[in-house]
């Protein structure tokens, strides 16, 4: 990796890819190449569940403001839905 | 002088490639691409070493035309121990894991370079290429192991690193071993680049002054990191066509039998 920057938590959530729905385990937030985005560097979001496979992976790249803007919108609705219970 | 697209029209110019397993580091059966000039030689050989992105398509294009100018190239697999599946799926893999060792990286070039070495039509010369993190572990395997006659740095990141920047996977930074390194060094940079900054590629040029190394460094104007990737909008092409020749000259000229 160029920038080393990459986190991984464990998750509990299911995922959907190509063929189908499946258990999700764990996330990787990481800066670094993009693979498919048209900057230089994207935010690279994996959940994955490797005990199934390398293909069990839903992927998304995104730039610095999505990413600011999701997390805004992620905080948003967990203290939301945290102030409902 | 070898420059591209500079080949005789009735000339012989071809050749082959492969998926090929070799004994890597440890002994491990590695994957690995193979493009080889139709030939008996004697030729150089080249590892070339893949970017972070991982063990793609554009590195198999890469090592075709490092093939075409008469090289022997092996790109070794550097992600073969963490699985197998689409290129993209198996590098989140890794980058979930922390990336790749060192050890292991250096251990599966210096393998390589065995195994070209163990070709017929091997000339005994063996350089070696990467881009990116492969740039950077060219520099980390040649400074480590010998063997290696010419390394090419693309713009690898993390060749100076800052204490808070070492892992477990990358120990050292490479710019510590520059006494090691005995090979001569072509290292080709993109000013607008922060992965190495302009300023981290002047504290390796200091160290190699320094330590009296032989080498050459290229900076390029309005090109940032990854300029020869022509399936991104980071491709530069003057820029890059330029890079390109001088890395034809550079291993012409430290390769020959």
């Amino acid at each position: 990796m160029c920038t080393t920057i990459s986190n991984t938590t464990p998750i509990a959530g299911v995922g959907k890819g190509p063929g189908g729905w499946f258990p999700l385990i764990q996330a990787t937030v990481a800066y670094d190449h993009a693979t498919h985005s048209v900057a230089e560097h994207a935010l690279l979001l994996d959940f994955t569940n490797y005990d199934i496979g390398t293909e069990a992976r839903v992927a998304l790249e995104m730039d610095l403001a999505s990413g600011k803007a999701l997390l805004e919108q992620l905080r948003g609705a967990i203290e939301a839905a945290e102030a409902s219970v | 002088m070898d420059t591209w697209n500079t080949f005789r029209t009735d000339g012989h110019v071809g050749i082959t490639t492969e998926i090929i397993k070799y004994s890597g580091g440890g002994g491990d059966q590695v994957h690995a691409y193979v493009a080889r000039p139709h030939t008996d030689g004697p030729v150089p050989g080249i590892v070339a070493v893949h970017h972070m992105p991982g063990w793609d398509e554009f590195y198999q294009e890469f090592s075709e035309r490092l093939a075409r100018h008469g090289y022997n190239v092996i790109c070794p697999d550097l992600y073969c121990r963490f699985g197998h599946g689409l290129s993209d799926d198996v590098t989140a893999k890794v980058r979930a894991e922390g990336g790749v060792h060192d050890d292991s990286v250096v251990a599966d070039c210096e393998a390589a370079a065995g195994w070209l070495n163990a070709q017929p039509n091997t000339n005994g010369k063996v350089g070696i290429i990467g881009s990116c993190s492969g740039g950077r572990h060219a520099v980390l395997a040649a400074s480590r192991v010998p063997g290696f006659n010419a390394v090419v740095d693309l713009w690898g990141g993390g060749v100076v690193m800052s204490e808070d920047q070492l892992s477990p996977a990358r120990p050292v930074a490479p710019i510590d071993l520059t006494s090691h390194l005995g090979a001569p060094l072509l290292g080709i940079f993109g000013n607008d680049d922060q992965h190495p900054t302009p300023e981290q590629v002047d504290i390796h040029e200091a160290e190699l002054e320094k330590q009296s190394n032989v080498y050459e460094f290229h900076r390029y104007d309005g090109a940032g990191h990854g300029f020869f990737y022509y399936h991104t909008p980071m491709y530069r092409p003057v820029q890059a066509m330029d890079a390109w020749n001088k890395i034809f000259a550079f291993f012409a000229m430290n390769l020959a039998g």
